[in-house]
């Protein structure tokens, strides 16, 4: 957890705000990342996780704010610019979102051509590695209605890794899944924290949490409200927001409550909160 | 000037073909229904020679276009099993005929797209199969097939038009009628077009309306 | 008197009139099908990714094509052009009943092209652009492939239409099929015959150009579009 030594950040997110309908769905958020930084974002639904997520590689436009990629910031009304940040930021859906016309392999190769502008033949190559390291060699020609939920969150990760992406974004990664396949994906992920790779995740899975980030980011309202190590927001008799959300999260879903300090939760959790299970 | 005076002399004329184009829709989509429906069931449930049979049956009627079965059926098959029926009896047959086959499909998309646990969850209660298609299959086959048979009434009002070359006194002859006199075509085309447009529009709000009515929580009709 | 099997009546006197027609026929259905086709995609591209005065207008056009029969269409083409006040376009029976098959195979195809396009995930377009790709790159390699396998089944439907809606040419006097069948009944009195061999010759076109459709199905079918649901 002492990756950061180094402390010029890759990635800096400043500042972002978004209102939509009114309602003000992001306010003065903002994020750093350094090499091998894990951050994961938690808070209840509605809180503005996932928006602040995708406004990271502007698949949802902020209103006010700046992107820094390492030491040169982002003009993201600029389409190339905006394509180019796009192609060094790496993203995983909730619901898998492959190309459901491509196999496997053409999932991962598509971008490598059109993006990259590599020949077929070497994006191929390129690709069938990807999907060898997410341990779906065997799988590279079948089609996405032919995978399970867990293999085709698997390819879309390998999907995102092909293009060496600098962050990777990880929206519920595992929410679509069926439970029993939830562990073969926090796997992959275990072992690119392990090996690395700066990532910002949108997540319920809190004992996942716990073990791999190196920072805790709570949301509510659109607003990040705590943030450290899961080590302080989570310690014994720490009186955080987020140690409290996640009582009340395990509490609900009769979970892993042994693993959080603490005892039951106090109040009732909003009804629409999504549990790990969900 | 000279153009509305013709449009106006001509519109009670051919709006009594509305009636006569109304009469044909209805009727060949109340042949089709009753003749639809049964074949429907009998091309899922039925054995195997009666479900082939209305196969050939939908083949044929899907395949050869509507003017040409007008004139088989008018000019030819009614007089040799001396059906007289006059041009709006047959118009109305042919037309009923050929919906009978398009309906059947729609039932037939309808019924198989029903959970197979429905089936069984009558014949469970002890209902006989007819009992089960009857009255638990066809509620909800019928409510299912509301938007494709919405289409197909403003497909058979189009198709209505051609029975004017058999003559039928309805919208499109007697339009033919008065421009062949007064030289008038365009207008009085535009005009009947206007009219087609009038009750397709007023038909499929009447449908979507029913449509609306017969819906129950559970039933929306996507991927229909 | 009416022994149908009259091979001999049928092979000598029916068939050359009729194979004359069905040849006028496919000159109709052929053009067409590939330039009504081509409007319809154009159009049902326009009914989505194009701007607010375009998609109405596209919009509109469709609707009215679809809420008015062909046979009148047809016969404001034929008949009624002629009437424009300073034009007066008189067009021959084959052209009027091409562009009459033109414009309606377009605005039905157009219908079949939209709905494809608005059937794409919007996760599909998030996905492309999350990788980098621009506007142009994502429309090409993800929508459009994805847009025709959904098309694919409905534009070949519209095209067993159009064989069969090809007969009303006859109603302007353009005599393919049905209308040099019409002729030889006024001439033999025979129509049972005659019509029924006419019949056969759409069925023929219609249960040849299904399969043809069906091999194409097949060919473009991947798991999760295609043939079977």
């Amino acid at each position: 957890m002492n990756a950061h030594q180094n402390d010029t950040p890759i990635l800096r997110a400043e500042h972002f705000s978004k209102t939509l309908g009114g309602r003000k769905i992001l306010d003065d958020c903002s994020i750093r990342m350094r090499p091998g930084d894990v951050k994961v974002l938690i808070g209840p639904s509605g809180a503005g996780k996932s928006t602040f997520l995708q406004c990271i590689n502007c698949l949802i436009e902020p209103d006010e704010g700046e992107i820094w990629l390492g030491d040169r910031k982002i003009d993201f009304r600029n389409t190339r610019e905006l394509c180019g940040l796009r192609e060094r930021v790496g993203m995983i859906f909730q619901d898998f979102n492959l190309f459901d016309h491509l196999c496997a392999e053409d999932n991962v190769a598509l971008a490598l051509r059109k993006v990259r502008g590599m020949s077929k033949a070497e994006a191929l190559e390129r690709a069938r590695m990807e999907l060898a390291r997410v341990g779906l060699a065997e799988r590279a020609k079948l089609y996405p209605a032919q995978l399970s939920g867990g293999q085709k969150q698997r390819v879309a990760i390998a999907r995102a890794l092909a293009m060496d992406p600098t962050v990777l974004l990880l929206d519920e990664p595992t929410s679509a899944l069926d439970p029993e396949l939830v562990g073969e994906v926090l796997t992959v992920i275990r072992d690119l924290a392990a090996r690395g790779m700066p990532m910002i995740m949108v997540t319920h899975q809190m004992e996942f949490a716990r073990a791999v980030a190196t920072e805790i980011l709570f949301m509510e309202h659109g607003r990040v409200i705590e943030q450290g190590s899961p080590a302080e927001l989570l310690a014994e008799g720490a009186q955080t927001r987020t140690q409290d959300f996640c009582i009340r999260l395990c509490d609900l879903c009769g979970g892993d409550a042994s693993t959080l300090d603490g005892e039951g939760g106090t109040a009732s959790l909003t009804p629409n909160a999504e549990c790990p299970e969900a | 000037m000279h153009i509305f005076s013709t449009i106006f002399e001509a519109l009670p004329y051919i709006l009594e073909g509305t009636l006569v184009t109304v009469l044909l829709v209805v009727g060949a989509l109340f042949l089709g229904f009753c003749l639809g429906v049964p074949m429907a069931v009998t091309q899922v449930y039925g054995p195997k020679p009666a479900s082939r049979l209305v196969g050939f049956y939908v083949w044929f009627f899907r395949g050869v276009p509507v003017l040409l079965l007008l004139f088989l059926f008018y000019y030819g098959l009614f007089g040799l099993i001396g059906l007289e029926v006059g041009t709006i009896g047959a118009s109305c047959i042919v037309l009923g005929m050929t919906s009978a086959a398009y309906q059947s499909q729609i039932f037939r998309g309808a019924i198989q797209s029903l959970p197979a646990g429905q089936l069984k969850a009558g014949r469970a209660l002890g209902m006989t199969d007819g009992q089960s298609i009857l009255h638990v299959i066809l509620p909800q086959a019928l409510r299912l097939s509301i938007p494709g048979w919405s289409n197909e009434y403003s497909i058979l009002l189009k198709d209505s038009a051609m029975c004017f070359a058999l003559g039928t006194p309805e919208i499109m002859a007697r339009t033919h009628f008065v421009a062949s006199r007064t030289y008038e075509h365009l207008p009085l085309y535009i005009t009947a077009g206007l009219i087609y447009f009038a009750i397709t529009m007023a038909g499929v709000t009447l449908l979507r309306r029913l449509e609306r009515k017969a819906r129950i929580p559970g039933y929306n009709n996507a991927g229909m | 008197m009416l022994d149908f099997l009259d091979l001999n009546f049928i092979t000598s006197r029916v068939m050359p009139y009729l194979d004359r027609g069905l040849l006028m026929s496919l000159q109709l259905i052929i053009p067409a099908s590939l330039i009504g086709g081509f409007i319809g995609v154009v159009m049902g591209v326009l009914r989505v990714f194009g701007s607010a005065p375009v998609r109405h207008a596209t919009d509109a056009f469709v609707a009215v094509v679809r809420g008015i029969p062909l046979t009148v269409q047809l016969m404001i083409l034929y008949f009624g052009l002629p009437n424009l006040p300073f034009l007066k376009i008189y067009l021959s029976p084959y052209a009027a009943a091409l562009i009459g098959f033109i414009i309606c195979t377009s605005a039905y195809q157009s219908e079949y092209v939209r709905g494809a396009l608005l059937s794409i995930q919007q996760g599909q377009i998030k996905a492309a652009q999350a990788l980098g790709m621009t506007r142009w790159q994502t429309i090409i390699s993800v929508i459009v492939p994805q847009a025709v396998r959904r098309a694919l089944p409905g534009c070949g439907n519209e095209i067993i239409y159009l064989v069969k809606y090809s007969s009303l040419a006859y109603l302007v006097t353009c005599i393919e099929l049905t209308g040099e069948a019409k002729v030889l009944v006024s001439r033999t009195f025979r129509p049972t015959e005659v019509y029924l061999v006419a019949a056969c010759y759409y069925l023929a076109m219609v249960t040849a150009a299904t399969w043809l459709l069906t091999k194409l199905e097949q060919k473009l079918a991947i798991p999760g579009f295609g043939p079977q649901k």
